[in-house]
């Protein structure tokens, strides 16, 4: 029970914990969709406080770790181009390309810049009318209000210095590809507490009707993930699905309607490939037709591009719940935070990234398997 | 980065046609644009993310919250790696 005094309030905790106890019969596999969530559930270790029967799946919600290797080749090669300022979230300085990284180009001469909201990246753009600046708009739905926010301003203040390179994703056709996926173990779904926020819970009814599955809206907090597992336990147990709110001090059934409303007029719906997963159908955003002049993919020549995936990392298969980050040959060995072979290595919502910070140790295979 | 953080409303005001504010952390304090969230009243208490609110939250609930990720160190984690000059305000 070390983990239990972490909490904010144990007792709560412990009621949480034993409620769940009472309420399990059979085995569950649960998948908490968001990397928040990993984390907090990785650093308070409730997947070994959760009885033997409910397994927790990591999912693919990690921004970072999904966004496609052939994008972070672009952004590598527009970021190394002479007069450009690449701007970027701290977290992708360090996912790995085919070759290297965003860290590397900056030490090898160009101007890449840590920021931390897509407005910083415009207001660097007007300082600076002479370079091209790029920023570099990754994401779940939780940040694209943002970045769709900095492409409308560039167009309200005819900023043509200002692009971005887009590469956005969406949970919903991502949780319709993990059920519809022949190898699929997941019976129910955490949905990300601020994805919600934004996009509201109405989304998910109809994937809870079609696939019969619950999904509970889960906030992040070691807490809040507790009572989303608790919630979903029932749920299952009673055989039923629904959706429902653990979260409901910061989501709403419509979510955040000014928000949508700039979303639908600077995005649209594409295919969109995730790392280590592959193509999922209609699972992305891309600028419309309206907004394509800020589009970095057209003001830069990124063509002749060829990847090449480490031969070593298994991130493909741990995005997918198909295997835990410490189940990797490489796991803390060829591949820590420092020298991350994969991109789940590198953010702090990465499930590898999470097993490694707080330390979960190496499984062989093999003798687990024997085991 | 796909924390949220919630934070206290300190200032409103518009900037570049788009509306903005001051945001205090539990002492520290920066820039968010309050677009996405009109009905949010100067001391009101928002999530904060990349620098958008995108929800409004009650005091109690954002109080308790800050103060759980400054224990862990979240708070830092999510502002401390921008590069001064780019994100000075
Ligand atoms: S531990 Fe490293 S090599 Fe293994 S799957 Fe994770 S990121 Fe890839």
């Amino acid at each position: 029970m070390k983990y239990l005094e972490e909490f904010r309030d144990p007792d709560l905790a412990q009621r949480l914990l034993d409620d769940i106890r009472r309420t399990v019969t059979k085995p569950w596999a649960i998948m908490e969709v968001c990397g928040g969530q990993t984390h907090s559930i990785i650093r308070n270790g409730i997947d070994q406080l959760l009885p033997a029967e409910v397994e927790l799946i990591h999912g693919p919600g990690c921004p970072v770790c999904v966004t496609p290797l052939e994008i972070i080749d672009k952004a590598l090669a527009i970021a190394a181009q002479p007069g450009v300022i690449f701007c970027s979230f701290g977290d992708m300085l360090r996912v790995p390309g085919s070759d290297k990284d965003l860290f590397r180009i900056k030490s090898e001469g160009g101007d890449v810049r840590i920021v931390y909201s897509p407005l910083d990246a415009l207001q660097l753009a007007r300082k600076n009318p002479d370079r091209q600046v790029v920023f570099f708009g990754i994401g779940f739905e939780t940040t694209a209000p943002a970045n769709a926010m900095a492409v409308a301003q560039a167009k309200r203040l005819g900023l043509d210095n200002f692009s971005m390179l887009v590469s956005h994703v969406l949970v919903p056709p991502a949780i319709e590809a993990i059920l519809t996926s022949p190898s699929n173990r997941v019976q129910s779904f955490l949905a990300a507490g601020h994805v919600c926020s934004v996009m509201g819970t109405w989304q998910y009814v109809p994937l809870v009707e079609r696939f019969h599955t619950p999904i509970v809206v889960t906030g992040f907090e070691p807490l809040d993930v507790l009572e989303g597992i608790r919630r979903a336990v029932h749920q299952l147990e009673a055989g039923d699905a629904r959706l429902e709110n653990a979260y409901e001090r910061a989501v709403t059934f419509e979510g955040n309607v000014p928000a949508q409303r700039i979303l639908e007029e600077v995005f649209e719906v594409t295919d969109r490939t995730w790392r280590g997963i592959g193509m999922i159908p209609q699972s992305g955003w891309k600028l419309r037709p309206d907004y394509e002049q800020f589009d970095a993919e057209n003001r830069f020549d990124v063509s002749g591009i060829h990847t090449q995936e480490s031969p070593l990392c298994r991130s493909g298969e741990v995005l997918q719940g198909l295997l835990k980050p410490n189940q990797c040959p490489a796991f803390g060995k060829q591949c820590t935070p420092q020298t991350p072979l994969g991109a789940t290595m590198v953010s702090s919502e990465g499930a590898c990234a999470a097993y490694y910070r707080y330390g979960r140790a190496a499984i062989n295979l093999t003798e687990s398997a024997r085991a | 980065m796909c924390l949220g953080v919630p934070g206290k409303v300190i200032e409103i005001y518009e900037s570049d046609g788009i509306r903005m504010g001051k945001v205090d952390f539990g002492g520290l304090t920066k820039e968010a644009c309050l677009a996405y969230v009109p009905e949010v009243e100067l001391g009101d208490y928002t999530i904060i993310h990349v620098g958008f609110a995108i929800t409004k939250l009650d005091e109690q609930s954002a109080l308790e919250t800050l103060e759980l990720f400054n224990q862990i160190g979240f708070i830092e984690e999510e502002f401390g790696a921008a590069d001064a000059e780019a994100s000075s305000v």
